[in-house]
């Protein structure tokens, strides 16, 4: 057994009565990749903060290399060579690689002396890891790949011996993931330990040593990576058996429900987002959107809702037009059987500080049977609530309790409860399971199908390949705003990884 | 739960937390007040029983304390669509001349309980077209509406002296305002009211009927903000303007509507001096209630139910603080704006500062009140 890099002793936090890390030990061994895998909530986030020096735990001990240390500030962490690489990057956008890699770190008063022993200091770094980019780069303009990259420098420059990345690969697409693992397994050559924090068990069993599972604040298990499954694993997360393989029937395409003709959108800062994008959606059939984030999908499927207006282009919802660039509101399409999961619950498909009961109506406030005149029939408010409760078991069962209170699976089937109800023609989904737990996951993943089975037209948009590939019976790629592909579902990861990367053939990969 | 606060119950919420917010600003004030050299156990017994000690106090009080459920009720309305109404000032002091014009065209003909409706609606309607402009260039322009309504307070101000030194003096007066108003534009006091509980209070004592008005008003804007469809999309507009669009709310509609409805109220509080007072429309009759609505409607937290105690205790600050000045000569009446401005830092600007200690105590006494279910309930 290799020696320990880090050992975590003992470490309890709680948030008021919410115990968010119970006696946890963790050894994590030097020169390994460590996976922590678990559901939102599970308390991975809050260990890795306490480790960084963003929270204190409540008691127990961390020890670094053998001895005690007192992590109060995430300067103490990197002084002990403890580095992050955040979800969200730490990068100032409009400032170069350089730039940004001695930001925290100048050592000289003036910053001309500073860049110049970065420079070098740089070059080596990029020698032993293979960890190339430009130093003069501004950081906006480099693909997120690489801006991943600066982070991972940044942390090597300040001497970081062990790495956490948090969900490293949520925003790669899978070929800049395999590039991503690729550093990584060199880091652990040179002797970097490394902690991956992920919900993606593929990624897990890619490249780990060891896996731990965390559930309700506790780590319940750490193993082999060789010696487990992704099925143990999941097992292990939720508690119970989960069905990881969506289980459907034959598609049984009807007639075409949406129709999308030439739609080119542009966003606020008038770049424009989708050009000239066409498909068509029909009744019984799920029309998945693969692509990496930003690529144009959030935009593609604000315009056809109603939310954002398009620049040219037509759109037909059962054989009429929708006034995509000129009037469509989203209350009237929804009269007219479109309903719209939002991307983003959060700001978008919810008021969090709303009452459940208010969330259920959203959007669908001036139905006849929700008003008396200009008011509002709270009894029949809250019962409809109570209903869709019962039917999509929302937990806690309380129509009264504030939507932030839920968990994010809780969350999204409050809107899935409050659009589904209304048994739309045509359904958008965005995201459906971005932020859900695993066994919410399942029940999202069965009422998309069920849609489709009565003969609904369902466009998914997601960032989950996976989810693509097990829900859709179409996959359409978007690539800078434009559909660069349509396969089928048995199109394999690698082909729609090539083309979400803008890589139309194979041999231009190579 | 991603929040790191938990819920307390409403009435930890609403009444725990603003009174210990209260209690630190008057334990503040009162060092000021050593500070000037007097017992500030002393000066808090005078402004107590200056606006409670008797029925002629709390007639003032109450006087007082209508005004600013009134001007405290607009801001809050444009609180819950997200917007800040720094205009009330103007608009109640446009609002006058609403209520001037119809108490001026009607007193010597009507009686009051018909001028009275009138003039309700001129005071409404002169508050809501002067809160129109700016929500309009916010509606449409983006022009932001604290600074749009901070220059309509001055140029209602400019706009008000012309008329009160101009067409609206009567020829020959000296004094800048209007004539005197006569019976058919008087409201009836209702120091009687008191009278009935074994308090005597001086017939000159201002209390009248708006009194009642303002409470019901407080009634209309909980009925509007959370009975109606108006008041869930004014709401929704609030929290997020995005799940607005996305619900096909229409933000140009909802903030136009929100800034006539603040306005209005606003405008009412005009009706309170002029009909209930002093009978005439006179230069600064608002004299800041429309900014003391802002410390009324923070404090209140934007609920008619807070609105109206809120706006009392800033009557009581008035009015007691009126004889705090007079039984002290060392402490001037600016202390009392001194005392204003502590309540609105502890009660507005550091509300949260107590909170966390709080919950603390709430949640080790019994984590179910502060809403923890004991075991985490997940997915499906």
């Amino acid at each position: 057994m290799a020696e320990a890099a880090i050992e975590l002793v003992g470490i309890n936090k709680s948030f008021g009565t919410v115990r968010a890390n119970r006696d946890i030990n963790l050894v994590i061994e030097r020169g390994t990749i460590l996976g922590i895998v678990g559901e939102n909530g599970a308390g991975k986030s809050t260990l890795m903060s306490i480790l960084y020096g963003f929270y204190q735990a409540d008691s127990g001990e961390i020890k670094v290399g053998g001895k005690p240390v007192a992590i109060k500030t995430p300067n103490d962490a990197i002084a002990l060579g403890i580095g992050m690489v955040h979800q969200h990057f730490m990068l100032v956008e409009n400032f170069t690689v350089i730039e940004n890699i001695i930001l925290g770190a100048e050592h000289e008063p003036l910053l001309k002396k500073s860049i110049a022993k970065a420079r070098s200091e740089l070059e080596r770094l990029e020698r032993e890891y293979g960890l190339e980019v430009d130093p003069d780069a501004v950081v906006e303009e480099l693909p997120v790949g690489l801006q991943q990259r600066v982070e991972i420098l940044k942390a090597l420059y300040r001497g970081a011996e062990i790495l956490i990345l948090d969900e490293p690969t949520g925003v790669l697409t899978p070929p800049e993931a395999d590039h991503l693992f690729r550093i990584l397994r060199q880091l652990k050559e040179q002797g970097k330990t490394i902690v991956l924090i992920t919900h993606k068990l593929r990624e897990i069993m890619a490249i780990t040593d060891t896996v731990s599972v965390m559930r309700q604040g506790t780590v319940v298990a750490t193993r082999e990576t060789a010696q487990t499954t992704v099925e143990e694993l999941a097992e292990l997360m939720v508690g119970r058996r989960v069905l990881l393989r969506v289980e459907k029937g034959e598609a049984r395409p009807g007639a075409v429900k949406l129709s999308v003709r030439n739609l080119t959108v542009r966003d606020s800062r008038g770049v424009t987002m989708v050009s000239d994008v066409s498909f068509d959606v029909r009744g019984g059939e799920i029309v998945g959107i693969a692509g990496v984030a930003g690529n144009g999908q959030s935009e593609l499927i604000e315009a056809i809702s109603g939310i954002r207006r398009a620049v040219s282009g037509n759109v037909l919802l059962d054989g009429k037009a929708i006034d995509v660039i000129g009037h469509a509101d989203p209350g009237e399409l929804r009269d007219r059987g479109l309903a719209h999961v939002p991307e983003d619950r959060h700001h978008v498909g919810l008021v969090l500080a709303f009452e459940e009961n208010e969330n259920s109506m959203l959007g669908y406030h001036d139905k006849p049977q929700y008003l008396q005149g200009p008011f509002l029939k709270i009894d029949a408010v809250r019962d409809d609530a109570k209903r869709k409760i019962e039917k999509f078991d929302i937990r806690p069962p309380d129509c009264r309790l504030r939507t932030a209170n839920f968990s994010g699976g809780n969350q999204q089937k409050i809107v899935l409860a409050r659009e589904l109800e209304q048994d739309p023609g045509v359904l958008i989904v965005g995201q459906p399971t971005r932020g859900v737990d695993v066994g919410a996951i399942e029940f999202i993943h069965k009422q998309l199908i069920a849609m489709r089975d009565r003969g609904k037209a369902v466009l998914l948009i997601s960032v989950e390949l996976d989810e693509i590939r097990s829900l859709s019976d179409r996959i359409l790629v978007m690539f800078d705003g434009r559909v660069v592909g349509e396969r089928g579902p048995d199109a394999s990861e690698g082909e729609l990884g090539l083309l979400m990367a803008g890589v139309e053939n194979r041999e231009a990969a190579e | 739960m991603s929040t790191p606060y938990a819920k307390l119950p409403a009435w930890a919420d609403y009444g725990l937390i603003p009174f210990i917010n209260l209690l630190v600003s008057f334990a503040v004030a009162g060092l000021v007040v050593l500070l000037v050299g007097e017992n500030p156990f002393h000066a808090a017994v005078i402004l107590v029983d200056g606006a409670f000690g008797s029925g002629t106090g709390i007639a003032y009080t109450l006087y007082y304390a209508t005004n600013f459920i009134f001007t405290g009720l607009a801001v809050a309305v444009a609180f819950h669509c997200g917007l800040f109404n720094i205009g009330g000032e103007g608009q109640a002091y446009i609002a006058g001349l609403g209520v001037g014009l119809v108490c001026l065209a009607f007193d010597h003909i009507l009686p009051w309980w018909l001028t009275f409706p009138l003039a309700i609606l001129g005071a409404a309607l002169a508050g809501a077209l002067w809160a129109l402009i700016p929500a309009y260039l916010q509606a449409k322009r983006g022009s932001h509406i604290v600074i749009t309504t901070i220059m309509f307070n001055f140029i209602a101000a400019s706009a008000m002296v012309y008329l009160l030194v101009g067409p609206l003096k009567p020829r020959g007066a000296m004094a800048p305002q209007t004539r005197q108003l006569v019976e058919g534009a008087q409201l009836p006091k209702l120091g009687w009211l008191l009278q009935e509980f074994g308090l005597t209070v001086r017939p000159s004592a201002p209390l009248n009927l708006s009194f009642l008005l303002a409470l019901v008003m407080a009634f209309v804007v909980w009925v509007i903000v959370w009975r109606t469809k108006l008041g869930y999309e004014i709401r929704t507009m609030g929290f997020s303007s995005k799940a607005a669009r996305y619900a096909g709310i229409s933000e140009t509609r909802i903030i136009i509507v929100t800034m006539l409805i603040s306005g209005a109220l606003a405008g009412m509080m005009a009706l309170n001096p002029i009909m209930g007072d002093q009978h005439n429309v006179s230069l600064d009759f608002v004299s800041g209630a429309g900014f003391v609505g802002i410390a009324v409607a923070l404090m209140g937290r934007s609920h008619p139910a807070g609105i109206v105690p809120a706006a009392i205790l800033f009557g009581m600050l008035y009015q007691g603080g009126a004889e705090l000045a007079f039984e002290m000569p060392n402490i001037s009446r600016d202390m009392i704006v001194i005392i204003q401005g502590l309540v609105i830092l502890f009660a507005g600007a550091l509300e949260h500062m107590f909170r966390p200690w709080v919950q603390a105590v709430f949640a080790s006494f019994s984590p179910r009140s502060v809403g923890i279910a004991p075991s985490k309930a997940e997915g499906a």
